[in-house]
């Protein structure tokens, strides 16, 4: 179930990495924004439990979009700030890692540090439901009574598993469909395979990364509302473990593989599951981290192999 | 310290003056630096001292960091591979001294410390051994999964004591040779404080000076090991590896060879600081060697310059001191550390301190413009 | 204590390599520094007690709280008429063992510093606490409940409330015998205190305990452990760790549809904090049990919980009234004319006065004669004094 938002998440970095042959190590940032987006969504429309179903269906999709475009949002500007000017100067890889990593820390305080900050705009008067315990977990309100479907003899399926599973496949869906069908899909796939021959194909490859970014945050957004589903909280500083995770799930399915992307992520949750029945729950990360290493050691291409544009099994 | 490298505007002219010298006049210098380093925490200059902590403490924690970077310069700055996990091999050396110093074995300090860089750097190829062959950015992610591996590993297993980590780590032998006396200072004005003095070499709990000390004469070691290494062949091969590892290798350089190499040497200069680390705190627990040190690390290097071996310490400096030095401003450490990451790699992605080129690149240069020149096309 | 030998030899900073940073006006040389503790007279000029603990970063709730205690002694006790005037030096460690030892050899250094309420947290105190007893000087935590760290032969180690080895056999016994749970899971977070105290409750509850797991700290999704909880059929879980996944793992509870009626869950006194209702998100948080060697701040004797939302606009919280108790025994032993290290912790080793928490007093390892263990509980949001549980 985590698997379905780990895959999610894990588009942004393919998406990327696909294009640019770079790691967007603020994407977990991006991520944690729109998890923000989403639980001060629900702050501002004074969501609770136990509202009437139409309403509370109407702020979830509500959650969404606002999570969608704080992170596509999030998402274009790391671009801008941190690999605009690095990709015009044609820097090392190096470089734009290290400045990714710098905007994904600056971007992670700044949410940590968000009462300081309101602080000094002079803002902490009508924004404190907003800004309290800023380094804390801050709940998000989910106004859908989370009620059991099914009961099959212990093994209960829940609402919201279904809702996060059920989304995040027609995200999948859509995606999948946008980058295959539509004529920006199209340039973007062009620019992963070649980018100096797509560019003489007349892709405006700025608009294009700017596009690979923009998908790259609303999809995290998406994920954001569903993993608020799912977990519940956020907090300033959730972005970088979840980010490595979802990155791993990248790799496993093939990096720069849109479906791999979805099937890494399922495999990664279904393997955490495991490693924590197997080995207790305390090794869940060592499980994951362990399965990250020995993919790259011996299948580096990952399981449906990378590159965006040949990826079509 | 920045004081140590010549300015950046008069550099090829000082730099070149400071090539020319005699020997004896360079030999003194040098050796006035290193006397100054080493009498800082009895100077304790105002200003420069610590208001909020123990002086020595912190400049222990500066050094300790100097070594790390410098061992960091090397994978990173020399190899150009980039490790995310190099906090790893620090703690690697932290708990090998002390499991075999305290909590299941109980042999003399120096063996420690040998056993612990040994096993750092056995860890390090372990590590290298079959990473080094994935791409580079690749090898970010596997390095920075082992350092959390290893810190899980630690904080999850048995035999490693867990949570509660390990205590009563054996500290140096000592030596109690002289007593020093501090300087205390009112204003501009000092007086030599009889009371507060630092024993030549008596590693107890309460002075942290002489493991400032201790440390110095690490990094001098290391810092002589690394001149020697980059000016050799090896040097040379790490430079043509990080420049194009294609034309290296089709060259006929072993690049993974060297790459390893260079992580072995990464591995076991982390393991020396982690084991000098965990003897002067005493005790130790996996809490400390979170992830984000390591990016404490990258950042020191990163800040002060990769591949310039001044850069690094400079780095160290402004990540280990700065922080103690303006306690004031620790809530906004890491948001300070994380704009002045970003700007750098916009805007000076060299560093503070850039490595200079080695001078035998610049002579060939001017061999080269020299020879134009001769031919008639004289072009800048 | 070391006799103060000040060779007054002015250097002028010129001669040093450093003429480019000492550029201030010469001032007077050394009449104001401080430190002429030796001098025989019962109030040394600038005398001062620390309070060692966290008051930034992460775990800065805790540490604030106990400090504002101090604060207040202080204060009280500056007030009276013809009192030692003592001031407070605030040792910050952000609860990191690693900026523990810099700030330990300060507070070391600083010939004024005679005691030192804290450190606050266990991890800090093994790092500093060494450090205070090879100098001699006195520290009496308010907070850091781990009972290993009595059992290290330092004679300056003191604490004023209940360690673990305490709670863990009270907070078993509450839940097989006031909740009657038979089936307990139990749960901890790898960290030194969390599984520390849950190995105790372990120990106690015997044959009453069904299953274990532990966790990280930081985790947060704990579906595994929730499917866990449901499939070993127990009936009541005990959480050992701090406030932030306590709150996390209940709220998951009771999402899959484990009641407190069906699933009691109970915690410790580092999930005692307001934080755990707001993770786990107010309703789901009802009727959760927590236990504390803390005693309720309305419970505290005199005036104490008047004066402190007087001083500071908020009621007391956890450990306020044990740093408010440490400080005190220091203070007074100030006031009769403790005035050295030396003094001082002989005085704090012989110490037997009421506090506002309890009969303050301690035995040769510096734990406290008089403990109660609470427990508390969820109620409306608010964290609540239950009944005492064990002493």
């Amino acid at each position: 179930m985590v698997g379905a938002v780990y895959g999610l998440f894990a588009l942004g970095y393919t998406l990327v990495y696909g294009v640019l042959r770079l790691i967007n190590f603020a994407h977990s940032e991006v991520f944690m924004w729109g998890s923000f987006a989403a639980v001060w969504c629900m702050t501002a429309f004074g969501a609770r439990a136990g509202m009437g179903v139409v309403p509370a269906i109407g702020l979830l999709l509500a959650a969404l979009v606002a999570a969608m475009l704080v992170s596509g949002g999030v998402a274009l500007l790391v671009e801008r700030v941190a690999y605009r000017r690095l990709r015009e100067k044609n820097s090392p890889p190096l470089v734009a890692l290290i400045s990714a990593i710098g905007a994904s820390f600056v971007l992670s305080e700044l949410m940590g540090l968000r009462d300081r900050v309101a602080g000094w705009l002079n803002l902490s008067g009508p924004l404190a439901p907003y800004i309290d315990r800023a380094r804390e977990y801050t709940q998000f309100t989910n106004p859908l009574a989370n009620v059991e479907i099914v009961n099959l003899g212990g093994f209960s399926v829940r609402s919201n598993q279904v809702i996060v599973l059920v989304a995040a496949l027609l995200m999948m869906l859509a995606l999948d469909q946008f980058v295959r069908r539509s004529r920006l899909g199209r340039g973007v796939r062009a620019v992963s395979q070649d980018p100096e021959a797509a560019a003489l194909m007349g892709v405006n490859q700025k608009r294009v990364i700017q596009l690979t970014f923009l998908i790259g945050g609303l999809m995290a957004g998406a994920a954001a509302l569903l993993y608020m589903i799912h977990i519940g909280v956020t907090r300033f500083n959730i972005g970088f473990i979840l980010g490595i995770k979802a990155f791993t799930a990248a790799v496993l399915g093939g990096i720069g593989n849109i479906r791999g992307a979805l099937l890494g992520g399922l495999v990664l949750g279904l393997a955490e599951n495991y490693g924590s029945q197997l080995f207790g729950s305390a090794w869940k990360d060592v499980v994951a981290f362990a399965l990250l290493v020995v993919v790259l050691l011996f299948r580096p291409t990952g399981l449906l192999g990378e590159s965006l544009g040949k990826a079509r099994a | 310290m920045s004081t140590t490298a010549p300015r950046p505007a008069e550099r090829r002219s000082l730099g070149d003056r400071w090539h020319e010298a005699p020997r004896v006049l360079k030999v003194l210098v040098w050796a006035l630096v290193a006397l100054f380093f080493f009498a800082l925490p009895l100077i304790n200059p105002p200003l420069l001292s610590t208001p909020d902590s123990d002086f020595g403490s912190v400049l222990f924690t500066v050094a300790g960091y100097g070594l790390v970077a410098l061992g960091l310069n090397i994978v990173l700055g020399y190899a150009g591979l980039l490790d995310l996990g190099y906090v790893g091999f620090y703690a690697v050396g932290a708990y090998t001294v002390g499991v075999f110093g305290s909590l299941h074995g109980d042999l003399p300090w120096p063996i420690l410390v040998i056993l612990a860089v040994t096993v750092s750097t056995a860890s390090g190829l372990l590590l290298g051994a079959p990473t080094l062959r994935v791409r580079g950015d690749y090898l970010a992610i596997v390095t920075l999964g082992f350092g959390e591996i290893i810190r899980l590993v630690a904080l999850n297993s048995e035999f490693l004591n867990q949570a509660r980590g390990i205590q009563d780590i054996p500290r140096p032998p000592s030596l109690e040779l002289f007593e020093l006396p501090t300087l205390s200072w009112d204003g501009a004005v000092a007086t030599v404080d009889l009371n507060d003095t630092s024993v030549f070499a008596k590693f107890g709990l309460l002075d942290g000076v002489p493991y400032y000390w201790l440390a110095l004469v690490f990094i001098i070691l290391i810092l002589v090991g690394d001149t020697l290494l980059q000016n050799s062949r090896v040097g040379r091969a790490w430079e043509a590896t990080r420049e194009d590892e294609e034309a290296a290798e089709l060259n006929g350089v072993p690049t993974f060879r060297y790459k390893l190499l260079a992580f072995a040497m990464g591995a076991f200069i982390g393991g020396l600081s982690g084991a000098l680390f965990a003897s002067r705190q005493g005790s130790i627990n996996p809490e400390t060697f979170i992830i984000n040190l390591s990016m404490l690390f990258l950042a020191a290097v990163v800040v002060g310059g990769q591949g310039n071996r001044w850069g690094a310490l400079a780095g160290a400096v402004v990540v280990g001191y700065l922080p103690e030095r303006f306690r004031e401003v620790a809530d906004f450490r890491v948001l300070v550390f994380g704009l002045l990451l970003l700007l750098l790699a916009n805007f000076r992605p060299q560093g503070l301190l850039p490595p200079r080129r080695a001078r035998r690149a610049r002579k060939a240069t001017q061999q080269l413009q020299h020879l134009e020149g001769t031919e008639g096309g004289a072009r800048a | 204590m070391r006799p103060i030998v000040k060779i007054a030899t002015p250097v002028a900073a010129a001669a040093l390599l450093l003429a480019a940073c000492g550029g201030t006006t010469g001032g007077s040389s050394d009449t104001s520094s401080s430190g002429a503790a030796s001098g025989g007279g019962d109030c040394p000029e600038g005398i001062s007690i620390g309070f060692f603990g966290a008051l930034t970063g992460p775990d800065a709730n805790l540490g604030v709280n106990i400090n504002n205690g101090v604060k207040l002694a202080v204060e009280e006790h500056n007030a009276e008429s013809g009192a030692c005037q003592v001031a407070v030096e605030e040792y910050d460690s952000q609860g990191l063992p690693d900026q523990a030892t810099g700030l330990a050899t300060q507070a070391v250094g600083d010939e004024n510093v005679v005691g030192i309420v804290g450190p606050a947290f266990s991890g800090e105190s093994k790092v500093a606490d060494p450090l205070f007893d090879e100098a001699g000087l006195v520290g009496i935590t308010p907070s850091a409940t781990n009972p290993a760290l009595s059992e290290n032969g330092w004679g300056t180690f003191f604490r004023v409330l209940g360690n673990d080895a305490t709670q863990g056999p009270a907070a078993a016994t509450y839940i097989t015998d006031t909740l009657g749970k038979q089936k307990v899971y139990v749960v901890d977070d790898a960290t030194e205190y969390g599984k520390g105290l849950a190995d105790l409750v372990r120990q106690d509850l015997g044959a009453a305990k069904v299953k274990d797991n532990t966790v990280q700290k930081g985790q947060t999704d704990f579906s595994a452990v929730v499917s866990d909880i449901r499939g070993s059929g127990a009936d009541a879980v005990f959480f050992g760790g701090y406030y932030a996944e306590a709150g996390l793992l209940l709220k998951q509870m009771r999402d899959a549809g484990l009641t407190q009626e069906q699933v009691a869950f109970v915690s410790d006194d580092g999930a005692k904090d307001q934080g755990l209702v707001e993770a786990a998100g107010g309703p789901a948080a009802e009727g959760a049990i927590l236990t504390c060697p803390c005693l309720p701040p309305e419970e505290a004797e005199g005036t104490f919980a008047a004066d402190y939302e007087e001083a500071y606009g908020t009621a007391p919280a956890t450990y306020s009234a044990e740093g408010y108790d440490a400080a005190t025994i220091l203070l007074e032993g100030i006031s009769e004319g403790n005035v050295t290290r030396e003094d001082l912790l002989a005085y704090v080793k012989s110490y037997d006065a009421p506090g506002v928490t309890k009969q303050l007093k301690f035995d040769e390892k510096g734990e406290p004669s008089e403990i109660s263990v609470w427990a508390y509980k969820v109620q409306n949001g608010e964290i609540v004094a239950d009944q005492e549980i064990g002493s």
